[in-house]
């Protein structure tokens, strides 16, 4: 008797064969440069029952450039493991042409050049072209939001999450789970929360005062699509208060809890769901461990880390599905589910590339109206990258973009050493491109944006150094919260990444000066994004603003002070 | 400098995050566990404990533990300078034999529960609370 994971496996290989991860067909037609929008969307509607999967998308509503990492460092049993492979290993992987419009979307070299020739990505519009295709295809299809939505532009700022809220109540999502949206404050959050006309899900958000399931998020919804009972269950970032200011919701409390999430799978099961989707927002490495311990889930939605994975990773009998961030990425998978169990999968990662998806006349008209009243604050233009500075962020050290920000933190804070947080949001600007104070908004915008000034001795700088480190290289991927490595502006390191907390930093070096930092001496460090209360100091975007004012054209000289070893 | 509120803040948080590194079994912690065993072997297997991964806050950690059976369970924070935390015992009349609390954490450390059960044998469960400064989150 066939199983089932053999069935799956059968299934897997077969869909290799046909290509029907989907990926094949764009990655070989891309090469020749032919893309259309047909090409990007082409999918045989397979089984019964359609996934769509968004995340991630920090408030970008208009089409923008998006660099994919050049270092992203796996520990432990992630160690090589997607999606902890870049750049060149990458291409390998999944056979994408140097050069393609494929490696343009998935990997970083030549990100400036590449970027000049296929144009932008993500916006809105593009997307809900891009769901409707879908839902043309497969009317009931779920479409399945995983956070990270309601942060990180001018506009979603000014407007307290409202303008994402009205734009995505147009997409209509079927269910969405949390992250950055509790940044908003408890009191603005579940005014939002509750007037959505889809479900909001967290089977790991608590009260915390009672150590229970909180009454404002439910922990998973039935669904009935194709004649198939479908349970998804939310799963909402796990290190909320301790990876943001735990003081801006402190009626919640979060967790991996992933007995519970077995309890939720069993309950599903046994009310009658023929399918478990779990719409994650824990990262991708602690999903893949959670995928080992929890039976019974098929489907992980998977968000937070950001990664964008062109085909599934199959854990026992459950597959996880990466979708990327920013608006750059919408994952299909068409599902065949049969006799309650899943018995095939096909999926596909389409990237939305702005100028080859015509965008929704309806939806793009949406936007403009949410963008109208700030319009003018948000394109006035602040100054220019040179010609040959691309602005980055993402990947585990330090990115163009934040080494300009520690930069302004130095000069306008007068500091001795910056520090910069290890987000994994914020677009790339192209080299020779104007920067608005929208773009300066994209990589600062958020509801603790404080610029602080203050003194700390040498050894607290490495106490700080080493905590973060461990949030990131932890080889325990439930000991990790998902971000990069903090960037250091005026001071050097090297970091050695499988050594255990306390030992992997050394050779800290104050840059000015030339001279090791002492344990003992106090510096003058400029920063933001504290999570404590009451932090006092000018917004991170007035500080940066002022500072590409007084420099017109943007241009950094390569950071070569955070040394890495053991990759 | 002048020193503001911030400030003040900011290096009240540097004096604590100096404990934050690992803590190491410790020699009370070794005492208690003898005092409570008087030296018996202990196996696994028959006791759960619930602590989160990453405390949200180590002043106030959450935990629970549960051993159908046991007599007694012990709850100790092995990296903590008094590792006892509570002993809780059960009459044979219990409905169930298990319990939870909040507890405060010096640092990163292993949290440790050992059950004695009614036949007077003992099992144990741990599990790594780690306490962080935390921010930096993507």
């Amino acid at each position: 008797m066939i199983s089932r994971r053999d069935f799956l496996q059968v299934s897997m290989a077969a869909s290799a064969i046909v290509g029907a991860s989907g990926f094949g067909n764009w990655a070989r037609l891309a090469a020749q440069q032919t893309l259309t929008q047909d090409q990007l969307l082409e999918f045989d509607t397979f089984g019964n029952v359609t996934l769509i999967h968004v995340t991630d998308i920090h408030a970008q509503l208009k089409p923008i450039y998006f660099r994919e990492p050049q270092i992203n460092i796996g520990v432990g049993e992630a160690r090589g493991r997607v999606p902890h492979v870049t750049g060149a290993d990458f291409r390998k992987l999944y056979g994408i042409a140097d050069g393609s419009m494929p490696a343009y979307a998935l990997t970083y070299d030549a990100f400036s050049a590449l970027g000049k020739e296929y144009g932008k990505v993500g916006g809105l519009d593009r997307v809900a072209t891009v769901v409707n295709a879908i839902r043309a295809a497969r009317p009931d299809a779920l479409l399945l939001d995983g956070g990270d939505t309601w942060h990180g532009s001018y506009t979603c700022y000014h407007s307290a999450g409202a303008d994402m809220v009205n734009v995505m109540n147009k997409l209509a999502p079927d269910a969405m789970t949390f992250h950055w949206e509790f940044t908003l404050g408890s009191e603005r959050l579940l005014e939002l929360v509750e007037e959505l006309p889809f479900a909001a899900l967290g089977q790991n958000i608590f009260d915390k005062e009672w150590d229970e399931p909180s009454e404002f998020f439910e922990s998973y919804k039935m669904f009935e699509r194709g004649g198939t009972k479908i349970a998804v269950i939310g799963q909402a970032f796990p290190y909320m208060p301790i990876a943001n200011p735990g003081w801006m919701f402190p009626e919640f409390s979060f967790g991996i809890r992933d007995e519970r999430m077995q309890e939720m799978v069993d309950e599903a099961r046994a009310e009658g769901a023929e399918l478990v989707v779990v719409l994650s927002h824990n990262g991708f490495d602690v999903d893949h461990k959670m995928a080992s311990r929890v039976s019974g889930i098929d489907v992980i939605l998977s968000g937070h880390t950001h990664d964008a994975l062109p085909e599934p990773v199959l854990v026992n009998d459950t597959i996880i599905i990466a979708s990327g961030s920013n608006g750059k990425f919408v994952s299909r998978v068409d599902l065949d589910v049969r006799d309650g169990r899943m018995m095939g999968f096909k999926h596909k990662l389409i990237p939305i590339f702005s100028d080859v998806i015509e965008p929704d006349a309806e939806m793009t008209q949406l936007i403009d109206e949410q963008r109208a009243p700030y319009l003018d604050q948000l394109t006035e233009v602040i100054g220019q990258t040179a010609d040959d500075q691309l602005l980055y962020r993402r990947g585990n050290f330090n990115g163009t973009w934040d080494d300009l920000i520690c930069d302004a933190l130095i000069e306008e804070r007068d500091a001795d050493i910056a520090m910069s947080p290890g987000v994994r949001w914020g677009p790339s600007i192209l080299p020779g491109q104007d920067i608005t104070r929208e773009d300066i908004w994209n990589v600062t915008s958020m509801s603790y944006g404080k610029a602080y000034r203050t003194e700390m001795t040498g050894e607290f700088i490495h106490v700080i150094l080493e905590d973060v480190a461990d949030n990131l290289f932890n080889t325990d991927p439930y000991y990790q919260q998902g971000g990069d490595m903090v960037r250091i502006g005026g001071m050097g390191y090297t970091i050695d990444v499988s050594k255990p907390q306390g030992e992997r930093i050394s050779d800290m070096v104050h840059l000015k000066s030339g001279e090791k930092i002492d344990p003992a001496k106090t510096y003058v460090v400029a920063g933001w994004a504290s999570v404590n209360e009451g932090t006092e100091g000018p917004e991170i975007w007035d500080v940066v603003e002022s500072y590409i004012r007084r420099q017109g054209v943007v241009s950094l000289a390569p950071n070569t002070s955070v040394v890495v070893n053991d990759i | 400098m002048d020193i503001s509120r911030r400030e003040t803040l900011a290096l009240g948080l540097g004096a604590a995050a100096l404990a934050f590194l690992p803590f190491r079994v410790n020699a009370a912690t070794e005492d208690a566990i003898a005092a409570f065993t008087g030296g018996a072997e202990i196996g696994e297997g028959g006791i759960t404990l619930d602590a989160p991964e990453i405390a949200e806050n180590g002043n106030t950690v959450p935990i629970g533990v549960n051993a159908p059976g046991a007599a007694a369970i012990l709850v100790l924070a092995t990296g903590n300078p008094t590792p006892g935390v509570a002993q809780f015992k059960f009459g044979e009349l219990a409905g169930s034999q298990s319990a939870s609390t909040r507890i405060r954490l010096a640092g990163t450390q292993e949290v440790m529960a050992i059950a004695k059960m009614a036949d007077g044998s003992f099992v144990k469960a741990s599990s790594t609370v780690k306490v962080t400064i935390g921010g930096c989150g993507g």
